[in-house]
């Protein structure tokens, strides 16, 4: 944990409001790039910026305000700020600035929060400037000591060399005087076919801590004499916490307190945590389920089925044309209904939050996604000003999304509230984890498709209807009632763009919102929408009896982008040869998270019903590359997870509930029915798109184009243990 | 009150009898490298080796494991150097968020005692750990570099 560990800054405290910092958004952004007055680091080693701190020894720290939950960006951001700064690569180590600080310092490190794959996006032109400014006044500072011009001066590898001299001297040994420097005004950015650190398939910097077991994440937080709790939130959403009994359990044994956690739940703390979920499961207590009781999984797709009927009121999110028209006076017409469920993240490491509160001030511990959201959520549920609060970030057990909500932090918190002086760590168990998810949307889609008399498609009607993830997350972000996020993937424009060009095309929303929460899932809206259109696409070049890819080419020639990479994975898989004997292809893409992506799989069926995946080929074009080798890994792992949904996933309702409680009803792939997937990168430049994402989007049409090319059945219903399909 | 042999210490913990291994050792013992993930055996996150033998320690409650000798991730290095298959995850770059790794690791290296040179199918039957971050192309490769080191 020490090298997570920043100095108390001697700054002045900037109160914010709970709101701003949640948002992390109505601050703006105000870096600074140095300046006269020495910030330094806990051991007195000085900051030559908010970014980048050297220790005499040439150690090189670099700060990275995004979470590393797996996804490498922690690697990925440290590359590009050391390839800018020229140092030693074999020198660096990282190190989380905390949100406390970051606040108290104008937000110096800017947006701490990590989803939407934007961990290197969005943050890759300012942590390069931060490297490029404390290289240059580095190399200045070695300027000044010989009395030289800066511009005959080169730095590499952590070295500054006087061309003319020969002179040369390290970064340790400058790094005083450059930290006193004004950062200079004019930053120069290396064009990354210069790049000789970003770029390239290095290994990752967390990797030895975590075959040791020496890695500490949120839920391994030991503090001098910290208690455990266990929690139960009211099963039903929406419901209360009625009454319970707490006689029952007093005498049980470690245990020292049963609280109430704001009007829903219950916890226990003891000793152990093993103590406090054991006498949770003994404690009885009574729910007040309210109305959401009466919901089901039957009851919400009715809802949603209603929500196709073209009379209903919806959002339109993309239109050209008029396909409604277009479709009524067609030659030949293809309609299809397609549905996806609720699905649950399942972090390998369940929920956590470790909180101590005093009347003076509250500290948190855990892994977040969003250090400011958490942040946020300590300073509302303590009650404290954000100088008397703090947030220490840990190692994520994965995020998907998950964690960048903040419900745990806060039921940490409300539980040391009540017990100050203590530090009390909460663990949810992996029952409550699935009972309380921020769920994957549900939603189902008609779609309808229009062919004139020589069968060219003139018309796309695509009906969404189901949950909205921003109505419930961030309703500040609906554009008049709209949520725009809903038509990810079938945008007009943007980074999340649909990439066929249809003469009549109509995509709208029927907006419809069960009781139970959602959440960003790892892929989002794209999830579904790809399965909607990638799987109809198939369907619709079936109709007139096209080669899948064919059909989709002629569709593409507007969307170069989309069409290349649909052009690798169709070139890698061998679209067009022969497959071998039983094995059967399917092909999709998509654009998400700024990123054109494909993928295609071979698989293999039998008796209808057992699926053998034999090969998978991914293709993504997200401008540039970081790093291969960890763009390669969050390629191979998006289609686990899409996978596992695809097979089988589903959070299904009962008298308000989550029916599923743990991994035997929420299974998730093994290692027996995972291929190696085959990555294709074809980053074209000029734009920076995400990778922790987009490509799960193409990971189940892929696969359910397949299964129908092999049994011409066509599944438009998630999960597929549903219909008894499994892996082979 | 039970006694445990934890990477060759005998040790006292004060514990009801039937308190799963895995908590013993995590909140007890003190050693959080041995991970919780489900509670009923499916995961494999909180995998550790009892007498050899790789065992989902939230399913083995302290009086079973008494007297046994227990490895944890802490103990599968010896005399201050990585276990072939620790090294082999290094190589590969194997861990995305690692949670699910020291229980992949204990399977790994139990299945190489017993298989030092598995195929693709001896590895498909024997490690069942979930990993939700989809390590499996690596971890497959590792096991590989391992069982040639």
């Amino acid at each position: 944990m020490n090298q997570h560990v920043m100095p108390k800054l001697n700054r002045r405290a900037f109160v914010i409001g709970t709101a701003a910092a949640g948002a992390g958004l109505s601050l703006g952004l105000d870096l600074p790039f140095g300046g006269p007055t020495v910030v330094r680091a806990a051991d007195g080693s000085p900051e030559v910026n908010a970014w980048v701190v050297i220790r005499p020894d040439d150690t090189v720290v670099i700060r990275i305000a995004r979470s590393e939950m797996g996804q490498g960006t922690l690697t990925g951001l440290a590359q590009l700020v050391a390839e800018e700064l020229e140092c030693d690569w074999s020198k660096v180590v990282t190190e989380y600035p905390t949100p406390g600080q970051s606040v108290a310092r104008k937000r110096a490190w800017g947006d701490f929060s990590t989803g939407g794959s934007r961990g290197i996006r969005s943050s890759q032109d300012y942590v390069r400037k931060g490297g490029a400014t404390a290289r240059m006044m580095l190399v200045q500072a070695a300027a000044n000591e010989w009395k030289v011009p800066a511009s005959e001066c080169t730095a590499s590898n952590s070295v500054i060399t006087h061309t003319p001299s020969g002179k040369t001297t390290t970064y340790g040994k400058v790094v005083e005087a450059a930290a006193k420097l004004e950062p200079p005004a004019d930053v120069k950015l290396k064009d990354p076919k210069d790049w000789k650190i970003a770029g390239k398939g290095l290994k990752r910097l967390d990797t030895v801590d975590k075959t040791t077991g020496a890695m500490i994440y949120g839920a391994d937080v030991k503090l001098p004499g910290m208690l455990n709790a266990a929690i139960k939130d009211c099963p039903v959403f929406g419901g209360k916490l009625k009454s319970y009994d707490e006689a029952k359990i007093t005498g049980m044994k470690g245990v020292k307190n049963v609280v109430k956690v704001g009007d829903s739940a219950v916890a226990v703390v003891a000793d152990t945590w093993w103590h406090a979920k054991t006498a949770l499961e003994a404690l009885p207590i009574e729910w007040d389920e309210g109305e959401n009781a009466k919901v089901s999984s039957e009851s919400i797709a009715k809802w949603l089925a209603e929500g196709l009927d073209n009379a209903q009121p919806a959002y339109i999110g993309n239109q050209n044309g008029d396909a409604k028209a277009a479709i009524a006076s067609a030659a030949k017409k293809v309609e299809a209904v397609y549905n996806y469920p609720y699905q649950n993240h399942v972090t390998m490491e369940p929920l956590n939050a470790t909180a101590l509160y005093t009347a003076d001030k509250c500290e948190v511990w855990c892994g977040t996604q969003n250090g400011e959201a958490a942040f946020a959520a300590t300073l509302e549920a303590s009650g404290l000003p954000a100088e008397k609060c703090e947030v220490h970030k840990l190692m994520l057990g994965g995020g998907f999304g998950r964690r960048g909500m903040t419900d745990y932090v806060r039921q940490a918190v409300l539980i040391a509230k009540q017990m100050p002086g203590t530090p009390v760590k909460l663990l949810w168990s992996r029952e409550e984890d699935m009972a309380h998810g921020k769920y994957h949307p549900v939603t189902q889609c008609k779609l309808t498709g229009a062919f004139d008399a020589d069968n060219n498609l003139t018309a796309l009607h695509v009906r969404l209807s189901g949950q909205s993830i921003l109505f419930s997350v961030r309703p500040a972000a609906l554009e008049n009632g709209k949520d725009p996020a809903a038509f990810q993937g079938l945008n007009a424009t943007g980074e999340a763009a649909i990439g066929y060009s249809v003469p009549n095309l109509l995509v709208e929303h029927s907006m419809r919102n069960p009781h139970v929460p959602p959440g960003f899932w790892r892929g989002v809206n794209v999830n579904h929408n790809a399965i909607y259109l990638e799987c109809f696409m198939d369907e619709l070049a079936n109709a007139v009896g096209q080669d899948p890819l064919e059909f989709r080419r002629k569709l593409m020639s507007k969307h170069p982008k989309h069409l290349a990479v649909l052009n690798a994975v169709a070139d890698k898989i061998g679209w067009g040869k022969p497959a071998p004997q039983g094995i059967h292809r399917g092909i999709a893409q998509v654009m998400g998270y700024g990123s054109y992506v494909a993928g295609a799989a071979e698989i293999s069926v039998t008796d209808g019903s057992k699926i053998k995946v034999h090969r998978i080929v991914a293709s993504t074009d997200p401008g540039y590359v970081v790093n291969p080798a960890q763009v390669e890994r969050q390629i191979a792992g998006s289609f686990v997870y899409g996978l596992s949904a695809l097979f089988y996933g589903g959070c299904t309702v009962k008298d308000g509930k989550i029916e599923q409680t743990n991994f035997d009803t929420y299974d998730s792939m093994r290692i027996a029915a995972m291929p190696k997937v085959e990555c294709v990168m074809v980053p074209s430049g000029g734009f920076w798109g995400g990778v922790g994402e987009p490509t799960i989007g193409v990971a189940a049409p892929a696969v359910l184009n397949a299964y129908y090319a092999a049994t011409g059945k066509r599944i438009r219903s998630v999960p597929l243990k549903d219909q008894n399909i499994t892996f082979a | 009150m039970a006694n445990l042999t934890i990477n060759g210490k005998t040790i006292n913990v004060d514990v009801e009898d039937d308190t799963p291994l895995l908590w013993a050792i995590r909140e007890n013992v003190g050693l959080t490298g041995t991970k919780y993930g489900c509670g009923i055996a499916q995961c494999g996150a909180c995998t550790v080796h009892v007498d050899g033998v790789a065992m989902r320690s939230c399913g083995v409650t302290v009086s079973e494991a008494a007297g046994k000798q227990i490895t944890t991730i802490e103990g599968l290095a010896s005399n201050g150097a990585l276990h072939k298959v620790q090294q082999a995850w290094v190589a590969n770059d194997v861990p995305q968020c690692g949670y699910c790794q020291s229980g992949m690791i204990m399977a790994v290296a139990a299945l190489l005692k017993e298989k030092p040179k598995p195929t693709d199918q001896d590895i498909d039957e024997a490690i069942t750990n979930i990993c939700r971050c989809g390590t499996f192309q690596q971890v497959r490769e590792a096991i590989h570099a391992a069982a040639s080191a």
